[in-house]
């Protein structure tokens, strides 16, 4: 009797190392094998043209990636310099100035808006900023513009991250020791002063972490963009021009091109590329906020 | 001076989180605005009838339960995973371990990873195994989605556990596996929050189930049958050019997002039963 109960330890403990080290493996076999999905095309063309390329015939076996990438670059930085302003003083708003009661409603707001679904954001997109771009917008700088832009896939991708931006620039600024804060406070600085000269200062890494975090977001958000930027392969010229981000060109192309080796092996190269760009931006922030945290704990 | 710009701020911030607030309802409320009119008995009670792609009779019964099965498939999945790993790497290794912690970094970064990527990777994946568009596809990428999201939510809560039940369990004689049966017990509102999370997650995501569920207008009887799921189908009727069609992808996104509202204040219930709120 007694043996059995350290047997069922024993094995349990077993178990569980290999769901631990299952985990970690399970990064790992996802980066190789898309790795080697996409090693045929990098043989074939070599990877800096594949990067540097603008030129996208599938059919005749050109795959240059530049547009996508510059889509996918524009579209985000878009994104970012519109949901930094609103992430960072909402999150200064609920950290130093909101009551208890108001931060306690705003909760379920923030939460909301990162719980509903990329393609919800995505027809919310169609009916009102693509034709709110196309009709008032566009009109005052460009000639024509059907409303799928850049620009609309920025702002739609803003309305997206802003919400994780915000929880995890509350939970930086709730790392500031109050004794700081309060020092500030008693030596007549108003609160606005001591936000501006210590919170920010000292939260500074913490919100640029929180920054890369959303731009790697940002980079892989596929529905809600897809179905607002028009979809051209083409390097924009302007906010009006539309544009085709990366992950857009998987989820559009990836069931038709079972039958070109060259494509399929194109689009995993796409993939990859994502892959490598998030897990590194995702990696630097997500270890930068866990030393910010870890200095919270001991201080 | 410094009162002056003191106001001026504390009014910039306050604008601010309005705008924020002002959109959320702005979207949630042009969805129904739009989607009310269309929606009908027959959308949630129906599959697509002959001439459902004309603007004719017929519903979205095929993509909900498609959805539902799909999130429940890929939720057992990541539970058997996710239950004993979380138990794992918090109470069998000693607090702060480094294993612990590189676990967690893993699956910070599989958290990140966008859904687009674990699509085109299950796709792989089934291609490799031989297993076509299919419920199976479907629950196994979503699995994937899903799994880091129920592992750190339902790990933060687990880390706020206060160490005494453990040691105490201990101390009695209990074994960790033991031990664990106990905890289980009192995280069980963690875990309930955590599950509610990654429904919500899983059944919005459309780049996932793209390639691997497929898409069909039937309900699925068997694993190894294509499913319909809700987000797609929204997203082919809005493509439609038929208006009644779009019409209806209006009234699909109203269900969408009523699941989703119900999903997250459930969530927030069972959370709020565990944690002083947060923010």
């Amino acid at each position: 009797m007694r043996k059995l109960r350290i047997v069922k330890d024993k094995t349990a403990r077993l178990l569980m190392l290999g769901f631990a080290i299952f985990t970690i493996m399970f990064l790992i076999v996802i980066g190789l094998s898309l790795f080697f999905k996409a090693l045929p095309i990098m043989r074939e063309k070599n990877l800096w043209f594949l990067l540097t390329s603008s030129s996208w015939k599938p059919f005749k076996g050109d795959f240059g990636f530049l547009p996508f990438i510059v889509s996918t670059i524009y579209v985000s930085l878009i994104a970012i310099f519109i949901a930094l302003p609103f992430s960072i003083l909402t999150s200064i708003y609920l950290n130093s100035y909101a009551s208890k009661r108001i931060r306690r409603f705003f909760e379920p707001v923030v939460d909301l808006l990162s719980g509903i679904p990329p393609v919800i954001y995505g027809v919310w997109g169609t009916l009102t900023i693509v034709p709110l771009i196309s009709n008032k917008i566009a009109p005052r700088f460009v000639e024509f513009s059907t409303g799928y832009t850049v620009l609309a896939g920025g702002i739609v991708l803003a309305v997206m991250i802003i919400p994780l931006l915000i929880s995890i620039m509350v939970e930086v600024f709730r790392s500031i020791p109050v004794v700081m804060t309060d020092a500030s406070l008693s030596l007549g600085a108003t609160k606005w002063q001591t936000v501006k000269k210590v919170i920010l200062r000292k939260s500074f890494p913490g919100i640029i972490a929180a920054t890369v975090l959303a731009l790697s977001r940002a980079f892989g958000e596929t529905m809600a963009v897809l179905m607002v930027c028009g979809n051209i392969p083409q390097i924009p010229k302007s906010f009006f021009d539309a544009c085709y981000p990366l992950p857009a060109l998987i989820a559009n192309n990836y069931g038709e091109m079972l039958s070109m080796p060259s494509y399929e092996s194109a689009l995993m190269f796409a993939a990859f590329l994502l892959f490598v760009i998030v897990v590194l931006f995702n990696g630097a922030s997500r270890f930068t906020l866990n030393q910010i945290e870890k200095r919270y704990q001991f201080s | 001076m410094k009162q002056f710009e003191e106001k001026v701020f504390r009014i910039i911030m306050i604008g601010a989180a309005l705008i924020i607030l002002g959109v959320l309802i702005y979207i949630v409320g042009t969805i129904f605005f739009k989607g009310l009119p269309s929606l009908t008995w027959d959308m949630i009670t129906k599959v697509p009838g002959g001439g459902f792609y004309l603007g004719k009779e017929g519903g979205v019964l095929n993509a909900i339960v498609g959805s539902v099965y799909i999130i429940f498939g890929a939720l057992a999945l990541s539970l058997i995973i996710s239950v004993p790993l979380v138990m794992y790497i918090n109470f069998y290794l000693p607090g702060g371990s480094l294993f612990s912690n590189i676990v967690r970094f893993c699956l910070d970064i599989l958290y990140g990873v966008p859904s687009i990527v674990y699509g085109a990777f299950g796709f792989a994946l089934m291609v490799y195994l031989g297993i076509r568009a299919s419920l199976t596809g479907g629950i196994i990428t979503v699995a994937m989605l899903i799994m880091p999201i129920m592992m750190r939510s339902f790990d933060e809560v687990a880390r706020l556990l206060s160490r005494d039940l453990p040691d105490a369990l201990l101390s009695l004689g209990a074994t960790r596996y033991e031990m664990v049966k106990v905890i289980l017990k009192q995280l069980m509102p963690g875990l309930i929050t955590a599950v509610l999370l990654a429904i919500g997650r899983g059944i919005g995501d459309a780049a996932t189930v793209l390639f691997t569920a497929g898409y069909t207008d039937n309900i699925p009887t068997s694993l190894s049958q294509p499913a319909a799921t809700l987000p797609l189908s929204i997203f082919f009727q809005l493509g439609s050019p038929v208006e009644e069609v779009q019409n209806r992808a209006y009234a699909s996104a109203i269900i969408l997002t009523m699941i989703i509202l119900i999903l997250s204040f459930s969530a927030r219930y069972f959370s709020s039963k565990f944690l002083k709120t947060r923010i």
